[in-house]
C-alpha cells in the first residue's frame, strides 16, 4: 500500500531530524537541502540510502542532484514507490 | 621547556567523568560487571563480562553526533569535553593547538555492523559516513574538528600503549614548538563479540565468568587474564608558559616520557622486560629526575599471568631496594583494560595521584604473588609523602613490543 505525500513527509522528516538535530518543523515542502537545512553531501547520501530502505523504493546516484527541495524528495519517493 | 596539565577529562567503566571515577577508584569499586546480551548463547563467546561504560555516550550526546561518530570517537569527544572545560576553555592560535587522541583498534564496531549490513541487505545499504567513522584517526578528527585544533592532529597506533604514546609525543610537540597547547589522550569501544572472541582465543583475557568484579587481579597469584574495558581518557598538555599567561590551574608536570620496541615477539612480551625498564629509564632520563624521587608507579598490570611480573621485576631492578618506598597501583584491578584508552586513563589516575598525594588502590588481590618486591597498595588508597616534589610513573605497553613510560611531576 503506497503512503501518501503527507506519509511520505512525515518519515522522511524523521529521518532528517536525526540525522542532524534540526527541528521537526523546520521540515517542510519548499526548504532547499543544501541551503536551508544546512545538508551536506554526505549527509544527504546517508539521507537517500536511509530513505530509499524506510520506503523501500530505489534513488539512483544521478537522481539525488534533482532532490533539491523536502518537496522534490517528497514528490520522487511517492512516485517511485511499487 | 615545561609543559603541565591543565585539563583532565574521561568516560569510563568507573563514572562519566574525573571526578565520579576517581572517587569509586578510591573507593576500591568494580567498573566490571555480566554483560547483559545475548553472545555466550548466540555466538558462544567464552568470557561473558567486561567493564563497561557507567554512562553511555548517546546519554550525553545529541542523536546526531551518536549517529556519525563511532563509539570510540564518541567517548573520546565526551573525555575532550570535560577536559577541555575543566582547562577553563583556553583562548589559543587555533594553528598553535594541536589534537593527538589514538585508538589501539579503531572503530570495529562501525566496520563489522557495516559488513553484517553488506551481509543482510546488500551493498547499496551501506551507509555513506561508515569510512570516517571507522578509520582509527577518527577520534583525534573529530577532537580536532571540534576544538579548531590546526597545528596537527595525529593518533599514534601501538596496540594499548597507544594512549599513553598519544601522550607522549603530545609532550614532543609542544617541546618541539609546534603547538602551546595539546588535547591528547585514548579511547577505545571494542566490547563486541569479535574482540572478545578474538583476545580469548589467544588466552588473554580472564574467565571468571563466575565472578566478574573479581577478575580482574593484577598481582594476585590467581590472576587468569585481563578483562576487557571500555572508554577514553584526556589531558589538556600545555607549555608552562602559555598556561601562566593565562593564569591557568595546573595539575601537574609531564616532565618526560620513554618510548621503546622490544623486537621480540607480536605479542608476548621480552621476558626480561628490558624494553620496559629502558622505557621507565628513557623517561626518567627525559625528565632530568632520578629514581630516588620517584614515590609511586601507575603500572601497566592488566592481570596475566606472565605480564605482570615482568613489569614488576623491571620496576625492581629499576629501582633497588627505593622499590620498598614507591607505592605501585594497578588501577585495571577496577576499570578492565582500555586497551587504547588505557594509557590515557591512566594518566589521569596518575595526575590525580599527584595532585591529591594519595595512591589510588588495587583490588581483588588476596594473595600476592610471592615474587612481588615493589609495596603494592591494596584495597584502600594510601598517602603519598605530604611534602615536597613527588614524580610518578605510569607505564603501558602494547602487542608488537610497544613499550611508553611517562613520567609526571607535583607542581
Amino acid at each position: 500500500m503506497a503512503l501518501s505525500e503527507n506519509e511520505v513527509l512525515e518519515g522522511l522528516a524523521e529521518i532528517v531530524v536525526d540525522e542532524t538535530g534540526i527541528d521537526a518543523a523546520e521540515v517542510t515542502l519548499e526548504k532547499s537541502f543544501t541551503d536551508d537545512l544546512d545538508i551536506d553531501s554526505l549527509s544527504m547520501m546517508t539521507i537517500v540510502t536511509l530513505a530509499e530502505e524506510k520506503f523501500d523504493v530505489r534513488i539512483p546516484d544521478e537522481d539525488v542532484k534533482n532532490l533539491v527541495t523536502v518537496g522534490d524528495a517528497v514528490t520522487y519517493i511517492t512516485g517511485a514507490q511499487a | 621547556m615545561t609543559v603541565v596539565v591543565t585539563g583532565l577529562g574521561t568516560t569510563s567503566p568507573l563514572g562519566g567523568d574525573v571526578a565520579s571515577t576517581w572517587e569509586a577508584a578510591l573507593a576500591g569499586r568494580s567498573g566490571v560487571r555480566t554483560l547483559d546480551n545475548d553472545w555466550a548463547e548466540k555466538y558462544g563467546v567464552p568470557v561473558h563480562f567486561a567493564g563497561q561504560l557507567a554512562v553511555r555516550p548517546e546519554e550525553v550526546l545529541s542523536r546526531p553526533e551518536t549517529k556519525r561518530m563511532d563509539p570510540s570517537a564518541q567517548m573520546a569527544i565526551v573525555a575532550a569535553r570535560e577536559a577541555w572545560a575543566d582547562a577553563g576553555s583556553p583562548e589559543v592560535d587555533s594553528e598553535r593547538l594541536g589534537s593527538i587522541v589514538s585508538s589501539g583498534i579503531g572503530g570495529v564496531w562501525t566496520l563489522l555492523s557495516a559488513w553484517d549490513t553488506v551481509k543482510e541487505k546488500g551493498a547499496g545499504r551501506v551507509l555513506p559516513l561508515t569510512v570516517p567513522m571507522l578509520m582509527p584517526n577518527s577520534p583525534t578528527a573529530y577532537v580536532s574538528l571540534e576544538f579548531k585544533a590546526r597545528a596537527g592532529a595525529h593518533s599514534p597506533v601501538s596496540a594499548c600503549a597507544s594512549g599513553a604514546e598519544a601522550i607522549g609525543m603530545g609532550l614532543e610537540m609542544i617541546e618541539s614548538g609546534r603547538a602551546d597547547i595539546v588535547i591528547a589522550g585514548g579511547t577505545e569501544a571494542a566490547i563486541h563479540p569479535l574482540p572478545i572472541s578474538a583476545f580469548a582465543s589467544m588466552q588473554a583475557l580472564s574467565k571468571r565468568n563466575d565472578d566478574p568484579a573479581g577478575a580482574s587481579r593484577p598481582y594476585d597469584v590467581s590472576r587468569d587474564g585481563f578483562v576487557l574495558g571500555e572508554g577514553a581518557g584526556v589531558v589538556i598538555l600545555e607549555s608552562e608558559e602559555h598556561a601562566k599567561a593565562r593564569g591557568a590551574r595546573i595539575y601537574a608536570r609531564l616532565m618526560g616520557r620513554g618510548m621503546t620496541a622490544d623486537a621480540h615477539h607480536i605479542a608476548a612480551p621480552e621476558p626480561n622486560g628490558a624494553g620496559q625498564t629502558r622505557a621507565m629509564e628513557l623517561a626518567l632520563e627525559s625528565s632530568g629526575l632520578t629514581t630516588a624521587d620517584v614515590v609511586h608507579v601507575n603500572a601497566h598490570a592488566t592481570s596475566t599471568p606472565v605480564g605482570d611480573m615482568i613489569e614488576a621485576r623491571g620496576i625492581r631492578a629499576l629501582l633497588g631496594s627505593h622499590a620498598d618506598d614507591v607505592l605501585l597501583s594497578a588501577t585495571k584491578s577496577m576499570t578492565g583494560h582500555l586497551l587504547g584508552g588505557a594509557g590515557a586513563l591512566e594518566s589521569v589516575f596518575t595526575v590525580k595521584a599527584l595532585e591529591t598525594r594519595t595512591a589510588p588502590p588495587t583490588i581483588n588481590v588476596t594473595e600476592p604473588d610471592p615474587e612481588l618486591q615493589v609495596d603494592l597498595v591494596r584495597d584502600t588508597p594510601r598517602a603519598l609523602p605530604a611534602e615536597g616534589d613527588l614524580a610518578a610513573i605510569n607505564n603501558s605497553f602494547g602487542f608488537g613490543g610497544h613499550n611508553v613510560a611517562l613520567v609526571f611531576t607535583t607542581v
